[in-house]
């Protein structure tokens, strides 16, 4: 080769610098901090003590269960719920278009904005919603203030902040999915409910493995919504890894809050890759 | 439409409502009463309307903190955006043009940046370190750090549906690769880019944990972190507490009636391919 290539590997250095200065660097500095004492400027070694006192202490494996309740919770019902919103906002419904819209928007708003507007709806007293129950008979629960219900109260909240995106989602997969195959399912007589689970749910399956993949890695890692409703509680209730994380940051464990870190990283890691290379053969099988 | 198609319309409508349009109308309610009435958290109708003297209190209060917050989000936003674009579209751009030994490895960084949670602390030290750490412009550095991944995705995809010969034409014509990509083929991607920057700026403007760790301190403050701020000294002002709720829900608001179809494409590219 004599001439030099049109498209030269410097175009991607900029960007290589600025991500594995600020992204890789951190990522693999984490492994070796997450094992000392560590105060920012000096780091001393005690070997696996920081895991060690995160399977110990209660509160913290409480943390790394609830992560795994959260992200299972959200992810279950923002494929399903999405899909079937997905399914009856293309079936040509009366004001179809504004539906979408108004759906989604919620996607797009601030989560800290989304996540105190609805504790204040969710008071057990004063609430909104606990009004409206009371209206019709119902004692509505303590959603935030029950350390058995906090969490998933957050999780419903999360789920109607990003429902949209799922649903958006399922609309493009939908819409890929050619109208012949119904056609020739409606000649042989199927019903509505056969059609949905025999074509609908099949042919809509890459759709499914990125709703599923992008709300589980989401709700692994979710914070902000947590944050702004319940910082963890009541008690250690609703904490997720996430939150463990910034409450060892801010006590000034650096070591245990860079373990909490790890761990993040392993547990996501454990659980998508697994997850990913089963979704992804069952596609090649079909 | 049939009777059918108009009914469940209509159910889906009412249903949507009490759903996803209340929780709005509970904020804008809230934000235009005065102090005992919002304490109150009811629907009611306001008694006394207070939208402008609630306003003014928020905007004013702490020394014109939301003010400064809107400033420092939108320095934030639209340096780390230009950056995002620029710096992304180059090698999506590579990525799909050449193919390299180094090409396995590129993906597996974008991969790693689309699923690898940021280490928080390490990253601090780093900043500290590099004297980036509470700076504006270590803050837009870690927005296009974090967002890079995603940035190459859909300019990589994009790019593969321009057609070759327009380079070729351009190495024929003696152009330099610098000219060819920002003369020949940054024009062409206009679409896409529309697309980047509008996710991207209404993320990194609602951004609250990378400006929770990376941003502290009062003079760094931005909107989001206004928020939290309020939240404390709010607790007994509910009404204040909500109008800045409401103040920084309408740019994202603006944004999306003007480019609802790139963030649809933006959010769905790639999706369904699989």
């Amino acid at each position: 080769m004599t001439r030099k290539s049109p498209y030269p590997l410097w175009f991607v250095a900029p960007a290589a610098i600025i991500f594995s200065v600020l992204f890789l660097v951190p990522t693999l500095a984490s492994f070796w901090f997450s094992l000392t004492r560590w105060d920012l400027f000096n780091a001393q070694f005690i070997g696996l003590e920081n895991y060690e006192q995160f399977f110990k202490e209660p509160f913290l494996i409480k943390g790394l269960f609830n992560t795994v309740f959260f992200a299972a919770v959200t992810s279950a019902l923002k494929t399903t719920l999405g899909l079937l919103l997905a399914v009856l906002l293309t079936s040509g419904i009366f004001a179809q278009g504004f539906l979408r819209v108004l759906v989604f928007f919620p996607v797009l708003v601030s989560t800290i904005g989304v996540g105190i507007t609805f504790s204040k709806l969710m008071h057990p007293t004063k609430g909104a919603i606990n009004v409206a129950l009371a209206a019709i008979g119902i004692d509505g629960p303590g959603w935030l203030t029950d350390p058995a219900l906090a969490l998933f109260s957050v999780a419903l909240v999360d789920v109607w902040k990003g429902i949209g995106l799922a649903t958006l989602i399922y609309i493009a997969g939908l819409a890929s999915i050619s109208p012949e195959y119904y056609e020739a399912a409606r000649i042989d007589g199927a019903t509505r409910r056969q059609m949905f689970w025999r074509i609908t749910v099949p042919l809509v399956r890459p759709a499914t493995v990125t709703v599923i993949t992008l709300s589980m890695i989401g709700g692994l890692r979710s914070f902000d919504i947590i944050w702004a409703m319940t910082k963890g509680g009541p008690g250690f209730s609703s904490d997720v890894l996430a939150s463990v994380i910034y409450k060892q940051y801010q006590a000034g464990f650096y070591g245990l809050s860079t373990a909490g870190n790890v761990i993040l990283f392993l547990l996501i890691a454990g659980i998508m890759l697994p997850l990913t290379a089963r979704l992804n053969r069952k596609e090649v099988e079909q | 439409m049939t009777r059918r198609q108009f009914w469940t319309g209509i159910v889906a409508l009412a249903v949507s409502t009490v759903l996803f349009i209340i929780p709005f109308v509970f904020i804008a309610i809230i934000a235009v009463k005065d102090k005992r009435e919002a304490s109150r958290m009811g629907f009611d109708w306001p008694d006394s309307w207070h939208f402008w003297s609630n306003l003014v209190e928020v905007v004013e209060a702490r020394n014109y903190m939301l003010l400064l917050a809107y400033f420092n989000s939108t320095v934030i936003t639209v340096g780390a955006v230009t950056v995002l674009v620029v710096l992304g579209a180059m090698v999506g751009y590579v990525l799909q043009r050449r193919d390299s030994k180094w090409n396995s490895l590129i993906w597996a960084g974008v991969m790693s940046g689309l699923m690898i949670p940021p280490a928080v602390v390490p990253t601090i030290w780093v900043l500290q370190e590099l004297h980036l750490f509470k700076t504006i412009h270590g803050m837009i550095l870690i927005h296009v750090a974090y967002g890079l991944s995603f940035a190459i995705l859909l300019f990589r995809s994009f790019i593969s549906t321009i057609p070759r010969d327009l380079d070729e034409a351009a190495i024929i014509d003696g152009a330099k690769p610098l000219q060819i990509f920002f003369r020949v083929v940054l024009p062409l991607l206009r679409p896409v880019t529309v697309t980047v920057i509008v996710v991207q700026s209404i993320a990194i403007f609602n951004d609250f944990t990378n400006a929770l760790y990376y941003l502290p301190g009062r003079e760094n403050v931005t909107v989001q972190l206004t928020l939290f701020n309020f939240q404390s000294q709010f607790t007994s002002q509910m009404n204040l507490l909500f109008m800045n709720i409401l103040l920084i829900t309408i740019p994202p608001l603006i944004v999306y009636m003007f480019f609802n179809r790139q963030i649809v494409a933006g959010m769905t590219a790639g999706a369904v391919k699989g």
